[in-house]
């Protein structure tokens, strides 16, 4: 009877604590609706990976690994060691993306550009502790871009370092939890009535022949200048030309349910091949994890101070709510409904969604520019 | 997987370089992609 508890005798402590953040992560999806279709994978997957000899991950012969051939390491290999799933999750973002809220108020864009200090900012931090590239994917969580998390860290330090693992749990885990790091940051920066402004909105019509040639020049200009985020830009921006094209309606469809779907469902329990106990549990993850909320503090503040300085040069009744500047990290659409419902409870009659969701979008484009900045710099 | 944590407070400074170059491209390639859009609008929108 001794195989019903010879396993149990080989748990460790450790395994026991990710079991823990595995449930973590699946109550906070589950019982606060943050990111489910992120936290509840990663939240199971860790539980998987965190099981003695775990045939998730493969065999096992008197407690050594001998062939990585289990399931979540074979979808680890098959999409995520290569950047192949994230990159197929950018064709359903970019479809789901509707980009005429930046393009008929093209000057948004310059808030999500603002809103990727925090990348930088903690690349200057983190190089106290950690070597330049490992510096730079950890500044990347800044980016509150999942797929732009996985293929900078890949690409920098290889699927297989000690840190890539944390890195992408803080960027997924940090995303779900823009709700609650955003307010205080915005309460902290701005006064009373900077939140009261109020951004009229007028409706300004965007011709198909933008929508469809904007994401084409896009990509060639990302391209041109950041060839090392083609896959990125360009996988995006197929997306969109997918929804914008008009011809291909049952494929856009298909890329922003059925693909978005899938692959979320493979990156989720998949990333959490990196939350194996031996590999997360270190005290290098901790600083990670805090220098990943550090990166999201300095995006939102970079966003907020950014508006109040272009303030300083516009006249009375022309003023910018500085709050949207926050939304101009990339995590869509949640930033800018959360800028959009704190404009509401400061001045119930004052609807900054449409300025925040330009803002969040042009953050999208600019988190993953910021991505091809940080590849060109270190790749 | 043994990794190694360092304190190397002067790193901060040498990366700044980075800071600014990659704050400084975004911000050109954003103001590029504003022009674009700006000219794609006046172009194919529809006149009155």
């Amino acid at each position: 009877m001794e195989f019903l508890y010879e396993n149990l005798l080989c748990l460790t402590w450790q395994q026991v604590v990710m079991w823990l953040v595995g449930g973590l992560l699946i109550y906070l999806a589950i019982k606060h609706d943050m990111e489910p279709t992120l936290l509840l994978p990663m939240g199971f997957g860790a539980i998987l990976v965190n099981l003695p000899f775990s045939g998730a991950i493969g065999e096992y012969v008197d407690g050594v690994l001998v062939e990585a051939n289990g399931p979540l390491s074979t979808l680890f290999n098959a999409g995520i060691s290569n950047e192949l799933f994230p990159l197929l999750l950018f064709i359903g973002i970019g479809a789901m993306i509707d980009f005429s809220p930046v393009l008929s108020n093209p000057k948004l864009m310059i808030f999500g550009a603002a809103a990727q200090f925090g990348i930088f900012f903690t690349l200057c931090v983190a190089s106290i502790f950690f070597d330049i590239k490992e510096a730079a994917s950890i500044g990347i969580i800044g980016a509150a871009d999942g797929p732009t998390a996985i293929v900078v860290a890949n690409k920098l330090l290889g699927f297989d370092s000690p840190i890539t693992g944390a890195i992408m749990v803080a960027a997924y885990s940090y995303m779900a939890l823009v709700p609650i790091i955003q307010p205080p940051v915005i309460r902290l920066l701005t006064t009373k009535s900077e939140r009261r402004i109020k951004m009229a909105y007028s409706e300004k019509p965007v011709s198909r022949t933008t929508k469809i040639l904007f994401p084409i020049i896009i990509t060639i200009v990302a391209g041109l200048v950041a060839p090392a985020s083609v896959a990125l830009v360009g996988f995006l921006m197929f997306g969109n030309l997918i929804r914008e094209c008009g011809v291909l309606n049952s494929l856009s469809e298909t890329a922003q349910k059925v693909l978005a779907n899938l692959i979320t469902i493979f990156l989720g329990i998949t990333i959490a091949c990196q939350m194996e106990a031996d590999k997360f549990l270190r005290p290098q993850t901790l600083l990670i994890l805090g220098l990943g909320l550090f990166a999201f503090i300095f995006d939102t503040a970079g966003g907020v101070l950014f508006a109040k300085l272009i303030n300083l040069f516009l006249p009375k009744g022309k003023k910018i709510n500085p709050m949207i500047g926050a939304a101009g990290i990339s995590a869509f659409p949640m930033s800018g409904r959360v800028v959009h419902k704190m404009g509401l409870k400061e001045d119930s009659s004052n609807f900054l969604l449409m300025h925040s969701i330009g803002v969040n979008v042009s953050g999208q484009i600019a988190s993953v520019i910021a991505g091809g900045m940080i590849l060109a710099f270190f790749a | 997987m043994s990794f190694d944590m360092s304190f190397v407070p002067e790193n901060f400074v040498h990366s700044l370089e980075y800071m600014g170059k990659g704050m400084l491209g975004i911000f050109i390639v954003i103001l590029v992609i504003v022009g674009i859009t700006g000219a794609l609008n006046k172009f194919t929108g529809k006149k009155k």
